[in-house]
């Protein structure tokens, strides 16, 4: 679990998070957008920023909790540095993406949906990235490497490791 | 306003953006400049031109010449030669346009020749962030036909006649669907576009987003117009960044040029569109899961009757039409339902667009009229299998669709054959497999996916999958039994049976469908305990050949000591030990240690 967050300190985030809201009270729907927003600012959407959201939407936790957790592209729990996609598209999969994830799990030492101790890297399986023509595919931040070989991992990561 | 002389044509789908596209863009314009050629030369970014296997791609016209896996490097040479001396580099060009004398133009190759383009009219031929040069290319004049020429009947009546049937997948008459809309009574309609494209392996809806987003803003508003709605919603994957910006510069342009928002054509009638995000819920694109998460709930989906065009978001009359499905529309209404059915054929009318992938040589999207054959689509425009491998199975319609294999190659491609031989047309992924590929591993792919995206609302769904994926787990670790193929095809058939919606009702059809036509893959999993493609782990041997020199390294490295032999001697694994982490093959410098 996380340690959780601290208030106090994220104050100015809050205060962005509160505009955000107040920007698009008119309109319908909010809960997802907000979400989404909060996420941006945040990093991450822990309790204490849900029950913030709860209490100024109006909407339950429970709900704002419930919301959170279905879709995989919200996440709870803080990440590493450097995010980490590995694509399981059909495309890649059927080029061999699971060997590259498989090595990346090895020289990383952890598995899918895990943070390094030292918080550098997330290691994360995604859906389909849509460049179907480079498979298989791995994202890093916002850099896309295609046309992957197993071996060609440790080189990649030694990038980010500076 | 500037006449250029040349124009440079980047690609800036997402393909060849994530090789470097952007860089090359750059290089150019600077290059350009330095040769004081910026007055005579236009440097553009232009959405998908789909052929992604050779990106990045850069065309240049008047010629037309196709330059492929471009790099930064040739651009200087491209520039003084081409540019400047009027000169074709023909090394760089994509190698079947130069293969002989005669150069060939973009439209004679292989890969082109045999699409018809009209959802793909624009991509890779305007700037998408650029409304003008969509309405160059005639855009928005359909919208202004029909708020200046047609009642909104009419207007229903036309795209029936056309049989334009939804592109998403199920494919149910998108005309009879407005007329639906049109019938309820409502003081509040709404049109959205569905562009949570989630099959994986599927690229189209991205491609016309990023390549020619008016063109679904224009269909929208004709919608709109034509059911009664003023507000529409664009529904988009989170994951396609380029999309949403490109999205969101173009309705901010339609805005400032009145072509949305109120009052348009002086004709009262208002319209205005917002974007919503969606978060990774691939069950987001039945429709009414994602009215759900437009709402800002749990994207679950619910019990049909009601419909949506009856009651859909927020309770209210809700058309909901797929991206490439609204791409269709202005063309329709300006060149008439005619014109549309001379594509295609008579009970599937129009052109449908396909995303080729997997083990195909040219990967990338394509657009051909209905009723082509899986065959001209594989080999003639995908040039087939790399490296000299035999094909085995393509799977069309994701994870909702099914495997078919050779016996089906000179089917031709509608709703109706597709559906017929145990597969569906879905949202158009094409993804084409070869001998290397085991079937039974690619069932499981899929299952594991439907497993994890269920929604969890309907049991059959929630608790069927998970025990059929259970199932195949077992056969591909070697612990299944023959009694396990008809457990899984009486729960595939129950599942399908009693779902609540497409996700449900379709998810069983990849394990179906590859038990249907490779019944023997499946037996030698169960009876033999072999995968005869060597994919799955736990069914495979490592055996020392006789290439062995005996340098004992592999012995050395062996994790839990299965390995034995002496210096010098073929060294033997013993199986009974074996844990198959392959650690010995990676060391072994003689290649004598092999996967069976």
């Amino acid at each position: 679990m996380s340690r959780g967050l601290d208030v106090r300190a994220n104050e100015r985030h809050f205060v962005e998070l509160k505009d955000y809201i107040e920007s698009i009270r008119d309109s319908q729907g909010l809960l997802m957008q907000t979400l989404h927003k909060a996420q941006e600012i945040f990093g991450y959407l822990p309790i204490e920023v849900q029950k913030f959201i709860s209490s100024e939407l109006d909407i339950s936790l429970a709900e704002v909790y419930g919301v959170t957790t279905f879709y995989t592209q919200f996440n709870i729990e803080p990440k590493g540095k450097h995010k980490i996609g590995v694509c399981l598209g059909t495309a890649c999969y059927v080029k061999g993406a699971r060997s590259i994830l498989d090595q990346l799990a090895k020289e990383l030492d952890i598995e899918v949906g895990q943070t390094t101790a030292d918080n550098l890297f997330t290691l994360e399986a995604t859906r389909c990235l849509g460049c179907c023509g480079l498979a298989p595919v791995i994202m890093i931040d916002q850099d896309v490497y295609g046309k992957l070989e197993a071996n060609n991992i440790p080189e990649i990561l030694a990038k980010y490791r500076d | 306003m500037n006449i250029y002389r040349s124009h440079v044509l980047v690609c800036g789908g997402t393909g060849c953006s994530s090789s470097k596209s952007a860089e090359i863009m750059e290089k150019f314009q600077e290059k350009i400049e330095e040769v004081k050629l910026d007055k005579e030369v236009q440097v553009l970014a232009t959405g998908c031109f789909g052929l992604c296997e050779e990106g990045p791609v850069v065309i240049i016209y008047p010629e037309g010449s196709f330059y492929a896996r471009m790099t930064v490097d040739r651009v200087d040479e491209i520039v003084e030669e081409h540019l400047l001396k009027g000169r074709v580099v023909r090394k760089y060009l994509y190698r079947e346009s130069a293969k002989e004398e005669k150069l060939k133009a973009l439209n004679e190759v292989d890969f082109y020749k045999k699409q018809e383009r009209v959802a793909l009219r624009n991509c890779g031929l305007i700037n998408p962030e650029d409304i003008n040069e969509y309405i160059a290319r005639d855009g928005y004049f359909a919208l202004g036909k029909v708020l200046t020429e047609m009642t909104p009947e009419e207007v229903i009546n036309l795209i029936k006649d056309s049989g334009l049937k939804g592109r998403g997948g199920a494919g149910f008459s998108t005309g009879m669907k407005w007329s639906f809309a049109a019938a309820s009574k409502s003081d509040q309609k709404y049109i959205i576009c569905n562009a949570d494209e989630g099959d994986p392996g599927a690229f189209m809806d991205r491609s016309v987003l990023e390549g020619d987003p008016h063109s679904v803003l224009e269909a929208m508003a004709i919608a709109g117009y034509a059911v009664g709605a003023s507000k529409g919603f664009v529904y988009v994957r989170a994951e396609y960044p380029i999309a949403v910006h490109r999205l969101e510069i173009a309705i901010k342009q339609a805005k400032e040029l009145g072509l949305i928002g109120n009052n348009l054509f002086n004709r009262a009638f208002d319209f205005d569109i917002e974007i919503r995000l969606g978060a990774g819920a691939f069950v987001c694109g039945e429709e009414t899961a994602l009215m759900q998460s437009i709402e800002g709930k749990r994207g679950m989906s619910r019990n049909k009757p009601p419909f949506p065009a009856n009651k859909g978001l927020w309770g209210k009359p809700t058309i909901i039409n797929n991206v490439e499905t609204l791409a269709n529309i202005p063309q329709i209404i300006l060149n008439g339902p005619e014109w549309f059915k001379s594509f295609g054929t008579e009970k599937s009318p129009g052109t449908k667009v396909f995303a080729l992938g997997g083990k195909i040589n040219n990967t990338g999207l394509v657009e051909v009229p209905m009723g082509i054959t899986l065959r001209e689509v594989i080999y003639d425009i995908g040039g087939g299998c790399p490296n000299g491998k035999e094909f085995k199975a393509v799977q069309t319609g994701g994870p909702s669709g099914g495997c078919l294999t050779n016996l089906h190659l000179d089917t031709p491609i509608d709703y109706e054959n597709l559906t017929a031989v145990g597969s569906m047309m879905g949202s158009g992924g094409m993804i084409v497999m070869d001998e290397d590929n085991c079937m039974v591993d690619i069932a499981r792919f899929f299952l594991d996916f439907t497993v994890d995206e269920s929604c969890g609302k309907c049991t059959p769904c929630r608790e069927g999958t998970k025990r059929m994926l259970e199932i195949l787990d077992r056969i591909t670790e070697g612990k299944g039994t023959i009694e396990d193929l008809d457990r899984l095809e009486r729960l595939a058939l129950n599942i399908k049976e009693t779902s609540l919606c497409g996700l449900g009702q379709t998810a069983p059809n990849p394990v179906l469908s590859t038990i249907r036509y490779f019944r023997d893959e499946y037996e030698a999993h169960v009876n033999e305990k072999r995968c005869p493609s060597g994919v799955c782990q736990s069914l495979l041997k490592y055996i020392i050949t006789m290439d062995c020199k005996g340098c004992t390294k592999c012995a050395r490295i062996c994790p839990t000591g299965a390995i034995e032999g002496k210096v010098r001697e073929i060294h033997i694994i013993d199986q009974e030990k074996c844990i198959k982490c392959g650690a010995c093959v990676e060391t072994c410098t003689f290649h004598a240690i092999i996967k069976k």
